[in-house]
């Protein structure tokens, strides 16, 4: 409302609903199940995995870090089991991003959420962290009630300050595993326990620690629902077929009590709004907030069972088959007579349509590059930077001389020595690498790789003025050899240049 | 603003009364914590101006009392400190142990590289490459005052013909037409003979009579072969490297009026350090004797 026009408060006929709402708390309440049980094993081994790959050593010889998975920063290479990187090639990094993408629509076309609601790191954690909450705390009922209290007596003060505590210990751990990942852990757990670490390290220990903390702790289903851009646009990968969490209204409606006639199968327990860790009723359908985690389902199936009902009023269910079930079941009585026509009228979910072909398409196809260029990547190369200033050099004799930067990248943790030759110029042409008096049997001169690393070398090719070619500029090859049996390494193709004829 | 509260009549749910095109948009309230996270963001706005120099037009310089010019001179300062211990190992070794040595070869190579941007490729281009009318090619293996890596390294600390540099190197050519030490015609005979050292006279009677000439006014710096003379800075004239031009006018011209180019002494303005990091990245252009 503006200043200037504010209403007269007597000339509305409700009051407005405010343009800011204070935070509903939600108070979710332990449920088993099936789906609990999934949800348990994705948390585990997601945690697992975390918390414990940077504890991995591989082997990867002398001087060189043994932890299987490293990105180590100061000397810019990527450690990954047997797989090095080099800054250069971020690209697979890019790749891995993009095949996580594609992995993520592909699975939320087929199964809704699934990410939301198992193994979103956001998820993953605010479960620990609720599952710690309910140890301290209590139950739903229980924290709701100590909430409520005008005065908390030192019982209530000490659970509140155990539960803080765990959950920053938790915080604590999840901050020093990630810096882990970045430093050698044996030696960065040993630096921090003397009171070792660099400000960087402490840097993003805190700030992965605070994070933790605060959205797992505190935000929650905020994250969610306010935060996450996901939920945004995930509805774009869905479609009729794709199975997400749903509350069969055919079946459930109209909600009545147990014993009631004429009344569905829903009894109106709220057992689906209660244990839901964003705080949504999923009888309301389709819904932003709602990261189809399907906890409710375990919850209204447990609910069923009591009742002596079949389980699935809630279920992993698509569009299609809710709408074929209800005009199936349209003209039948409420509750138990339409449960058999209305999940006869079900048809297997469609699995392969268009969208899911074209996912697993573009997914074969990243994969299928990112394999191939692993595969073939060679151990070392070769790279030729012609020098520009001078374009040549004319010697005192009239001979002429053009001079190339070579790079020898080189990922073979020992230093090679290779022979350098460069085709396609005249007979008498001599070439000199600076710094290396060393030459083979052949007169060829001899470099050397850097181990891990690149190696910059001079080389001068003269032409001496007898032989010097009739053109301005010549196709050269520098090529690198093996001195032992001439195994061409590595070749670049490049220019020799000359005065205008 | 409407005055009146107004529903949204597929939802029922109020709007905000904000119409864009006859779209309304429905009221969602959005959650506090979001307002104060907001209000959050103008307080640390504040705290940053009060901290930092952040107001324009006014000098404030922030309670912390940073600059911009300060983190740089903190940056150059603590890049001097990690350098130095590599440059003062430069200065104590001699060029020929700078050059053996793979380590301090390289640091030299790349630090004259930089060097020699900024101080030397405004005369001697950007590789050494050198340009005509007087400034040589330091990429090839032709010498005026000796090619060797500590010829090199006295030439650039003391210079040529520098006249701030007592220790300075300097030679004067004579102006054998301008102070009528030759007559036209005798400097025409000399050019010719000059061509004939590199096989390119067309007049060889001239080129003979030459001879004689030369061998009186010239051979003494220049060499009776005109092999030049590193001791005085005459250049060899039996080459294919011409400093001013090897055509006859160009020859003519530096004989009728002399040549002297002047190299500053760079002994007082740069670090000796730097100076043997030229001198081994000049080396490393690959003409050096």
């Amino acid at each position: 409302m503006g200043m200037l026009d504010a209403p007269d408060r007597h000339e509305l006929e409700e009051v407005s609903t405010p343009l800011y709402a204070n935070r509903v708390r939600v108070y979710p309440q332990a449920v088993q199940g099936r789906v609990r049980r999934a949800k348990w094993a994705v948390l585990v081994f997601c945690l697992a995995v975390y918390y414990l790959l940077p504890w991995l050593r591989w082997d990867r010889g002398p001087g060189q870090p043994d932890q299987a998975v490293l990105v180590d920063m100061a000397h810019g290479r990527l450690f990954f089991f047997w797989i090095e990187l080099w800054p250069q090639e971020v690209y697979y990094l890019t790749g891995l991003l993009v095949l996580g993408a594609v992995a993520i629509f592909a699975a939320t076309s087929l199964f809704g959420r699934v990410w939301c609601g198992f193994a979103c790191p956001q998820t993953v954690w605010t479960d620990l962290f609720m599952w710690v909450e309910r140890l301290i705390e209590g139950d739903r009922n229980a924290r709701m009630r100590r909430d409520r209290k005008p005065r908390w007596d030192w019982s209530d003060r000490a659970r509140k300050l155990a539960k803080h505590g765990a959950w920053l210990l938790i915080a604590m751990l999840t901050g020093g595993a990630w810096v882990m990942y970045f430093n050698d852990a044996p030696t960065l757990l040993r630096d921090a326990l003397a009171g070792d670490v660099s400000l960087a390290v402490l840097g993003f220990f805190g700030l992965f620690t605070g994070t933790t903390y605060l959205l797992a702790g505190w935000a929650r289903e905020q994250v969610c629902t306010y935060m996450c851009p996901w939920p945004r646009f995930q509805a774009a990968m869905m479609d009729a077929d794709s199975l997400i969490v749903s509350y069969r209204g055919w079946r459930g409606e109209p909600r009545g009590k147990a014993r009631a006639a004429g009344a569905g199968d829903c009894v109106d327990c709220r057992a689906c709004v209660n244990v839901c860790p964003t705080g949504v009723d999923i009888r309301d359908g389709v819904q932003l907030s709602c990261i189809g985690c399907g906890l409710c389902i375990d919850a209204c199936d447990s609910i069923m069972t009591k009742l002596g009902r079949p389980e699935g009023l809630i279920a992993f269910e698509t569009l299609n088959n809710l709408a074929a079930s209800e005009a199936a079941t349209a003209m039948l009585p409420p509750g138990a007579a339409r449960r058999g026509p209305g999940m006869a009228a079900r048809q297997a979910p469609r699995i392969l349509r268009t969208r899911t072909y074209l996912y697993v398409a573009v997914l074969c196809v990243v994969a299928g590059a990112m394999l191939a260029g692993l595969a073939l990547r060679q151990p070392g190369g070769l790279e030729v930077l012609r020098d520009r200033a001078p374009l040549f050099v004319k010697l005192s004799d009239g001979s002429l001389r053009n001079s190339y930067t070579l790079k020898l990248s080189d990922r073979r943790h020992e230093a090679a020595t290779l022979a350098v030759t460069v085709e396609g110029l005249p007979e008498g042409t001599h070439l000199q690498v600076v710094g290396s008096e060393a030459s083979d049997a052949a007169g060829r001169p001899l470099v050397t790789t850097k181990p891990d690393g690149v190696a910059e070398w001079r080389l001068l090719v003269t032409i001496p003025a007898g032989a010097l070619p009739q053109a301005d500029s010549t196709d050269v090859t520098i090529r690198l050899l093996e001195p032992a049996g001439d195994r061409s390494l590595a070749s670049q193709h490049s220019v020799f240049l000359g005065p205008k004829p | 603003m409407a005055n009146k509260i107004e529903h949204d009549a597929v939802t029922g749910r109020q709007t905000t009364g904000h119409e864009w095109d006859g779209i309304k948009e429905l009221n969602t309230p959005l959650p506090k914590w979001w307002l104060w996270t907001f209000y959050a963001t103008i307080v640390f706005a504040v705290v940053w101006c009060i901290l930092y120099p952040a107001l324009p037009f006014t000098g404030a310089t922030g309670l912390l009392g940073y600059t911009g010019r300060g983190e740089g001179e903190q940056a150059l300062a603590a890049h001097r400190a990690a350098t130095e211990p590599m440059l003062e190992r430069l200065r104590q070794t001699e060029i020929e142990q700078v050059l053996a040595d793979p380590e301090l070869r390289a640091y030299a190579v790349a630090g004259g590289r930089a060097a020699f941007a900024n101080t030397c490729a405004g005369c001697h281009g950007a590789g050494g490459q050198g340009a005509q009318g007087g400034f040589p090619s330091l990429a090839d293996d032709d010498w005026i005052w000796g090619g060797k890596p500590a010829d090199i390294e006295q030439t650039i600390r003391h210079g040529i013909r520098a006249a701030e540099d007592p220790e300075t190197r300097t030679s004067q050519m004579p102006r054998f037409l301008a102070d009528g030490m030759l007559t036209a015609a005798q400097v025409n005979d000399v050019a010719e003979h000059v061509l004939s050292l590199t096989g390119r006279a067309t007049d060889a009677e001239a080129a003979s009579r030459g001879a004689a000439i030369y061998a009186e006014n010239c051979a003494a710096c220049h060499g009776d072969q005109g092999q030049g003379n590193h001791e005085v800075g005459a250049p060899r004239l039996n080459d294919q490297v011409w400093l001013y031009g090897g055509d006859k006018a160009s020859i003519v011209r530096s004989i009728s009026y002399a040549r002297g180019g002047v190299m500053p002494a760079w002994g007082q303005r740069l670090d000796p350090a730097v100076i043997r990091m030229l001198t081994v990245y000049i080396h490393s252009l690959g003409g050096t004797e």
